[in-house]
């Protein structure tokens, strides 16, 4: 396993773009630190974000779960990229002659993918707890280390989709047509779910029910929307006159949805690498 | 040298086929690989040769029939880590430097990295083990794929048209490399359609058009055919009508003043000349010949044509 972390490591090591892309990801995630920063000032109101409890533990591991997965998409450039270039440069033939199996190379690059979701999952751990130490206003190590399961979502959403351009990238064997599959998916998704919701299942929640098992639909139930949950939004909805009532916690049926779509994408990969004549 | 005499079969072709759709490209192929030759697989272009060598190389998937690598104990891609081949043209990651593209192949192998100096010192590129690899001429990368493939010592080097494309100077410095890595006794298979090629490096030849196996052997007994005459006489008529009365021709054809007599049995010259002196015809020419490697080939690619 490791010689197969190894080998990849090795392919991405020396390409300027990976190095930049990876690079510009991490430091980006950092930058959830800036909304700190952000301030309004509408006359003499004065609304600073930080202190809105956006940083406040156990909230937080919500929060930036949910903000550092918008910057998923860099990754996955990186991603459909290294499935596609090996096609592109032929390199891919070159690695099975010289003795690299089709379920290893496979492997390699899901093991390359896991280590992606988990690297990031572990930073995005340590860029908020700094935060939430520096910002919160509870920091009892009970509150501390509560609702972790945000970042075990976290985890299991990008190496869903991680995983979903990976396949993406052997199927399509080119980078930017690969990337817009995915986006063509992903209108896909919305307009099939959109029929159903408001043509075919009207008034019901079976659209919904349904949507749920939809590849990106499912890992974007992983990690709802925490906005609606600030206190300042909670209030102002109250005010008027409408009530949020959302679920905003992770089900052990959803991050199942999110591993069997994993399973199904990286054995689809398998299975085509293998049918296939390079 | 000894090697040569320790039969060992590196790899066997059993009934192996190929079907892309409604086209077969390679049909029913059956050949042994032992230790110490070098072979050569001879075919016109899309004969099958590249399918025949995808396929023992794990990169196209046969329809029916097998192969079997070393004694067969191996899953393919174990077998290959013991190869070295190099297949159409050099693949390598353009991004990286010739020395860092060896390192990755050391990886997939598994085997160390120190022996990287001395392949690029061997095909003539130890001063360029720092250029990137999109920075190389074509001779250039293929070379380096020469280096790639001998990293492993391997027990049989795989080449599929080494010099396709290449300029004569790059040509001439495949070949001479191989002809040096032929003389260590590394067992070696080529692929070609160049006969040349094949005549002046392989010591036995398997000929494949459409998919199909024409000949198998050395590259000295690749005919059948015992040779054919070139005759003159004053007397046309005559000669033709005692050729075609004698038992050992077959084929006989008159081309301007020349005729050429195709032998379908041994014969000598001299017993010739002395069959047609003694039925009352002198020759003013006579020339027993063999068919160039390049008739040969020719002969036999289209044997089946007709």
């Amino acid at each position: 396993m490791l010689r197969l972390l190894n080998i990849e490591y090795h392919k991405l090591r020396f390409s300027k773009s990976s190095r930049v892309l990876i690079t510009t990801y991490f430091i980006l995630i950092t930058f959830i630190a800036l909304i700190a920063s952000i301030e309004f000032n509408f006359g003499n109101v004065n609304f600073r974000l930080a202190d809105q409890g956006i940083f406040n533990f156990p909230y937080i591991w919500h929060f930036n779960s949910y903000i550092a997965a918008t910057l998923k998409l860099f990754l996955a450039i990186v991603i459909v990229s290294m499935m596609s270039n090996e096609y592109s440069n032929r390199t891919i033939k070159q690695n099975l002659i010289d003795g690299l199996s089709k379920k290893e190379f496979v492997l390699s690059k899901f093991l390359t993918v896991v280590s992606f979701a988990l690297l990031s999952t572990i930073f995005l751990f340590v860029v908020s707890l700094i935060l939430g130490l520096s910002f919160s206003d509870y920091t009892e190590i009970s509150i501390i280390f509560s609702d972790m399961e945000y970042l075990l979502a976290y985890f299991i959403k990008l190496t869903g989709f991680f995983a979903f351009c990976m396949f993406l990238g052997i199927l399509v064997k080119r980078s930017a047509f690969a990337l817009g599959f995915l986006f063509i998916w992903w209108i896909m998704e919305s307009i099939v779910r959109g029929v159903m919701e408001y043509k075919i299942f009207r008034d019901s929640n079976i659209a919904e029910n349904i949507a749920q098992f939809f590849p990106l639909e499912s890992m974007a139930l992983l990690v709802r929307e925490p906005f609606s949950r600030l206190n300042a939004v909670q209030s102002a909805a109250t005010q008027l006159g409408s009530e949020i009532t959302k679920d905003y916690s992770i089900h052990w049926y959803q991050l199942l949805i999110v591993m069997l779509w994993i399973v199904i994408f990286v054995y689809l990969s398998y299975l085509l690498l293998k049918k296939r004549d390079l | 040298m000894l090697k040569r005499f320790t039969l060992k079969t590196i790899l066997r072709l059993n009934n192996l086929t190929k079907k892309f759709g409604p086209v077969t490209a390679v049909k029913d192929l059956s050949f042994t690989i032992e230790k110490g030759n070098v072979y050569g697989i001879l075919g016109p272009n899309g004969s099958g040769k590249s399918t025949t060598l995808g396929i023992i190389l794990n990169v196209v998937n046969k329809t029916s029939g097998d192969f079997q690598w070393f004694d067969g104990s191996q899953s393919t891609h174990e077998a290959l880590k013991k190869v070295g081949a190099i297949i159409e043209r050099p693949n390598f990651y353009p991004y990286m430097t010739a020395a860092q593209n060896l390192e990755l192949v050391c990886k997939i192998k598994n085997v160390s990295a120190k022996n990287i100096d001395e392949k690029l010192e061997m095909v003539g590129l130890l001063d360029r083990r720092n250029s990137k690899f999109r920075t190389f001429s074509l001779g250039m990368k293929q070379r380096l794929a020469i280096a790639s493939a001998l990293l492993n010592d391997p027990e049989i080097l795989i080449l599929d048209e080494p010099t396709n494309g290449l300029d004569p100077q790059g040509i001439h410095q495949i070949r001479e490399i191989i002809t040096r890595i032929a003389a260590t006794g590394t067992t070696i298979l080529l692929a070609s359609h160049l006969l040349d090629e094949v005549e002046k490096v392989c010591t036995h030849v398997v000929i494949i058009r459409k998919g199909e196996k024409l000949y198998s052997g050395p590259v000295d007994q690749m005919n059948a055919s015992f040779g054919f005459f070139e005759l003159k006489a004053t007397n046309d008529e005559k000669l033709m009508s005692l050729l075609n009365s004698h038992p050992a021709f077959g084929k006989v054809v008159q081309k301007g003043e020349i005729i050429t007599a195709f032998l379908e049995e041994p014969l000598e010259a001299e017993a010739l000349n002395t069959y047609l002196f003694e039925n009352g015809l002198s020759l003013s020419q006579l020339v027993k010949r063999k068919e160039s490697l390049e008739e040969q080939f020719l002969l036999l690619t289209n044997q089946i044509s007709a």
